[in-house]
């Protein structure tokens, strides 16, 4: 409790340091905005409603680009973890995609797929497979090799190993993934939308930036940090539920 | 001699180029035997369980179960292992149940089972709790248990004490032997303690130094039981038992360390 009220406490002096600067003309408000009327557009945007209409499509640019990234990064790292042949072959090939700057694709997916929807969640599933596909990988090939010699002296099939023991050694990589992901799809679906949209979160801050309006870009990252922190919580309570094996996890503790 | 359950016979493996890790290992265990093997660091005497498990399959040689030769895994017996092979992310119970559940058993029922080997180890409080809940002597107790549930007519252990406080390691010694004294099964218990491989055994068989090692010596332990193995050391027909076969195991021992100060220089 001390240590919430010292952190209210310190975002309290952050917001007063920042309105005495730009009230008193030390910075100009021009470029840094002042905090009072941050305040004001985004009680506005939130009270005539315009707000969730953006935010639904940014956020659902985001589940989407975090769902499908995720099914795709974790078959495709259980699949080369356990076909040593074909890592090999592919290796040189994801170590180039996972080099190359993916943001750069924003501008191909949307020649691709339009200035909708889909060339958002492209983006943001370029950049989630890799994190969850890396860790998947990583996970697999790194399995106890006591955990398989004594599974299969307990009669596991091929299956079986995978599915009890391979499949829930990598989940654990997953969950620690999985932090990053949703960040990298949030970043998917802004970042498309700032390059190119007709709405969500990304398009208000471009069209705020187009009118010189540094209020409302201000506003526009209030809104992303608050939805990055819930997005960020709810990956908590998930791992809370499924790895409450974990040594020092929430649910473990006696 | 009764029936033999497991055998080796020529048995060498090899890696490559580098010396082999056994070399024409001949071991006989009988059906009802409690066998030791005894030896200095890196013997082989892991591998020599290995090859047993098929986990390994020999370089030469041929490992034979109940007179039929081994090919893949041993499906007659069953692995206690030095380190911590619990899966973690199950409970006691589930740790127990998942060897049934993969010999086909119906999940309630693997459970039930699972419960009923968890209080025959003492543990039937603790089904609920996490590898990492537990402490050591009771995550072996639980592997134990995993193990015997599926009944297995040959135990291999590889020190599986090893990592345990001594008196954990009494105590879960004297369960060992109170288990298998019920059911006599074949046991293969590798250990690089002399005690404790004569206060378990009917016979200890001691390895030579590494590498390309073989068993060297073989001797029968008379003691009567049943044991208990802290009382048992106090006895003089012990103490002539330790003496006989310390002889033997001394040298060997001073082997492998003069190799591995040769190794380190």
């Amino acid at each position: 409790m001390k240590l919430f009220i010292a952190r209210a406490g310190l975002l309290l002096a952050l917001l007063a340091l920042w309105y005495g600067l730009t009230e008193h003309g030390l910075l100009p408000p021009f470029f840094f905005g002042r905090p009072q009327l941050v305040g004001e557009v985004l009680v506005r945007w939130i009270g005539s409603g315009m707000i969730f209409r953006h935010l639904g499509v940014t956020l659902l640019e985001t589940t989407l680009a975090f769902v499908i990234g995720i099914a795709l990064g974790v078959s495709s790292g259980l699949w080369l973890g356990l076909s040593p042949r074909v890592a090999a072959l592919l290796d040189p090939f994801i170590k180039a995609c996972n080099a190359m700057p993916r943001v750069v694709l924003a501008p191909i997916f949307a020649t691709w797929f339009g200035l909708g929807i889909a060339s958002k969640v492209a983006l943001g599933i370029t950049l989630v497979f890799f994190v969850v596909f890396f860790n998947v990988y990583q996970g697999v090939k790194d399995v106890n090799p006591l955990l398989v010699a004594n599974a299969r002296m307990l009669g596991a099939t091929p299956r079986a190993l995978v599915r009890h023991v391979y499949w829930p050694s990598a989940m654990s990589w997953v969950f620690s993934s999985l932090h990053t992901a949703v960040g990298m799809a949030f970043v998917g679906a802004v970042v498309g939308e700032y390059l190119g949209s007709a709405q969500g979160v990304g398009y208000l801050i471009l069209q705020a930036e187009g009118s010189f309006d540094i209020n409302a870009v201000f506003a526009g990252i209030v809104i992303l940090t608050v939805c990055a922190l819930a997005l960020d919580a709810m990956v908590t309570l998930a791992e809370q539920r499924f790895l409450k094996w974990r040594p020092g996890s929430a649910g473990a503790n006696t | 001699m009764s029936e033999i359950a497991l055998q080796w016979k020529g048995v060498t493996l090899a890696f490559g180029e580098a010396a082999p890790v056994l070399q024409a290992a001949n071991l006989r265990v009988a059906a009802h035997e409690f066998l030791c093997i005894v030896g200095p660091t890196g013997c082989g005497k892991s591998t020599l369980l290995n090859l047993a498990a098929g986990l390994l399959a020999p370089s030469a040689g041929l490992i034979e179960v109940f007179g039929k030769p081994l090919a893949g895994i041993n499906r007659r017996a069953g692995y206690l292992f030095q380190g911590d092979a619990l899966l973690p992310w199950r409970n006691a119970r589930e740790n127990v149940a998942a060897g049934l559940i993969f010999h086909g058993r119906p999940r309630a029922i693997a459970r039930a089972e699972a419960d009923e080997w968890l209080g025959r180890v003492g543990l039937s409080a603790a089904a609920e709790r996490y590898p990492h809940q537990l402490s050591g002597g009771m995550k072996k107790r639980v592997a134990l248990a995993q193990m015997l549930a599926l009944k297995p007519e040959i135990l291999l252990m590889d020190e599986p004490f090893s990592a345990l406080d001594v008196q954990t390691r009494s105590l879960m010694e004297n369960e060992l032997l109170a288990l298998w004294s019920a059911k006599r099964r074949a046991v293969v218990f590798i250990t690089h303690d002399l005690e404790e491989a004569i206060a378990l055994g009917d016979r200890v068989v001691v390895m030579s130094a590494g590498p390309a090692s073989r068993p060297v010596g073989e001797f029968v332990i008379d003691l009567p039981r049943p044991r208990d193995v802290a009382e048992i050391r106090m006895t003089p027909a012990f103490v002539d038992l330790h003496r006989e076969i310390w002889q033997l195991l001394k040298g060997e021992v001073q082997k492998a360390y003069a190799a591995g100060v040769e190794a380190r220089t």
